[in-house]
């Protein structure tokens, strides 16, 4: 079975949101029309958005972190909100996992966003209907684009490769290996949701020295009692070349 | 939660023309037995169905206000398999048919004796009422764990959920049917559907206590830690992705202060159980139609506060997210 999903790694992500963006341009774009937007260059600019970038500052100043966390739907392996629609327009995909909604179906009554614990789902206030990230699902498969491209418009405008997309199932994936060997981890497990996306934890590279590593105990200089003074004054060999 | 006057005014409504309903077939069955008088030519049954009826409908269109596209409501028969709201959507029906052939049973004088037995003669009308019985408490149920199936809405996630949604619309509908037996002059099944009333607002009076002390007890199991992953106890929230505030921000918040709050559970306490006590206990002996009618009203009005309160109490753990714009 295939799982497509994200990774997010929180190490690199400088939260630029040119992942908004660039998710907002191809979807507001796609097929399903477009993602509503209120008074967006005006006073309370209000709109529909599959994915969002947060901030948070991690600790007390002088030691604190500044952690930029982009938010989207985790595509849930148990996803919560799928039982709960009475219509059956919340789906998940069994050839591959994303969890999507049929606009033509959803009546609207928002409660599937209320089965949601992490809150990736908005109702579009013109079209009435809910919506939520889609991996992109109108681009990954598009054989019309270079296969570079066949990937979520928010992995393309990254600019840090914070953003990595591939099946989180197949255990030689790109993401897989990630997510073992870089500790990804998921949101919120204590709901038995089973995010299909994960997050890549701040590392930090640090290595132990200690004292006697600084100073070599067995400098032969030292063994001779000879102090090395560097001759300043004295020429030098380009001084005697006439090259 | 941000509570939808629409979705009080449908589980209210419908609460109310369950319990009326409820009340309609129990006061049937006493007089059926012989532990009651019948209720003779005041059309008791039949008017009691109709404004059951009536109250189903009232709900029923405050649930399509709830709806983003209400011409597709008929889609939401589909997945009663998973999904609660979907089995509500198909007990309501199913209710509002029985009620309605219930009311037209005894509206119409097609009642006759189905069964007898010793002295005892069972009608027609009682067998409907069996079945829409059934179908109102399967209403009660769904409605009740659409609240309490979301395991993560822990005010919500509770057996005392289900038990309040059918004590509290039990407690309101003998209210309405005490004040109508009264209206119809029938002073001894006032003080039998009138006893019962009294009876079933102080069994939900305990089991509203109980879920507020458990609410007000609860432990959330999400922290903004669990929630972005990092393991430090000092996490401050410094945007949140959108700056004129977003669904996320509209649905999940009552956007009251905390007072605000406090002070309807206080007017819901008070409306819900002590007034309508006092006046039903002052009026079912004398069958003081206007006094009982205050008394469901003082009632309904209080329930109404209560499921703003339900609304608002619960926390939707997703608001760990938007602390701070």
């Amino acid at each position: 079975m295939t799982q497509l999903a994200l990774i997010i790694d929180l190490n690199v992500c400088v939260g630029c949101s040119a992942c908004v963006t660039s998710c907002k341009e191809w979807n507001t774009s796609g097929p399903a029309g477009f993602m509503s937007d209120d008074n967006p260059y005006d006073k309370d600019p209000n709109g529909t958005f599959f994915n969002r970038v947060q901030t948070y500052e991690v600790g007390e100043y002088p030691k604190t972190e500044t952690v930029h966390f982009p938010k989207s739907c985790l595509h849930c392996e148990e996803p919560p909100c799928v039982p709960v629609c009475p219509t059956g327009a919340s789906y998940k995909r069994e050839l591959d996992g994303i969890v999507l909604v049929d606009y033509d179906k959803c009546i609207g009554c928002k409660y599937c966003s209320w089965a949601c614990p992490y809150g990736a789902r908005e109702i579009d206030e013109h079209q009435k209907v809910m919506k939520k990230c889609t991996l992109c699902v109108d681009r990954i498969y598009d054989e019309a684009l270079p296969e570079a491209e066949r990937k979520p418009a928010c992995v393309l405008a990254c600019p840090t490769n914070a953003r990595l997309f591939g099946d989180v199932h197949d255990p030689d994936s790109n993401v897989s290996e990630m997510i073992r060997e870089d500790g990804g981890y998921q949101l919120m497990p204590e709901w038995g949701t089973q995010p299909s996306n994960h997050y890549l934890p701040r590392r930090k590279n640090k290595i132990t020295i200690h004292e006697d590593e600084l100073i070599r105990v067995d400098n032969p200089l030292n063994k001779e009692q000879k102090q090395h003074h560097d001759p300043v004054d004295a020429p030098t060999l380009e001084d005697n070349s006439y090259i | 939660m941000h509570p939808a006057f629409s979705v009080i005014f449908l589980t209210t409504l419908i609460g109310v023309a369950q319990g009326l309903f409820l009340a309609l077939f129990s006061t049937q069955l006493y007089s059926e037995l012989n532990l009651l008088p019948g209720v003779s030519e005041s059309n008791f049954y039949g008017i009691g169905a109709v404004i059951s009826l009536l109250l189903l409908i009232g709900g029923l269109i405050a649930s399509f206000f709830h709806l983003g596209h209400p011409e597709r409501a008929w889609r939401a028969a589909a997945m009663w398999r998973t999904s609660w709201l979907s089995r509500e959507v198909l007990a309501l029906p199913t209710m509002m048919a029985a009620v309605f052939f219930y009311g037209v049973i005894h509206l119409g004088g097609y009642d006759s004796a189905a069964y007898t037995i010793g002295g005892i003669n069972l009608s027609t009308s009682l067998f409907v009422g069996i079945f829409g019985v059934l179908a109102t408490f399967i209403l009660f149920v769904c409605t009740a764990m659409i609240y309490a199936c979301i395991k993560f809405l822990q005010e919500w996630s509770t057996p005392l959920t289900v038990v309040n949604y059918i004590l509290f619309g039990t407690a309101s509908g003998f209210a309405l049917a005490t004040a109508l037996a009264s209206y119809l002059g029938l002073t001894e099944h006032v003080v039998f559907l009138g006893n019962w009333a009294i009876a079933l607002t102080i069994l939900v009076l305990l089991t509203r206590s109980a879920s507020l002390y458990r609410n007000s007890r609860i432990k959330h199991k999400s922290s903004a830690q669990s929630a972005i992953g990092i393991r430090h106890n000092k996490i401050n929230q410094i945007s949140q992705g959108a700056m004129g505030g977003s669904f996320n921000t509209r649905e999940y918040f009552h956007g009251k202060t905390a007072a605000f709050l406090k002070s309807v559970k206080y007017i819901f306490m008070v409306l819900v159980f002590p007034v309508p006590l006092i006046l039903l206990f002052s009026a079912i002996d004398t069958s003081n139609t206007g006094v009982l009618i205050a008394a469901f009203a003082i009632q309904y009005i209080g329930l109404i506060a209560e499921r703003w309160y339900f609304f608002a109490q619960a926390n939707h753990p997703q608001n760990i997210y938007y602390q701070t714009v």
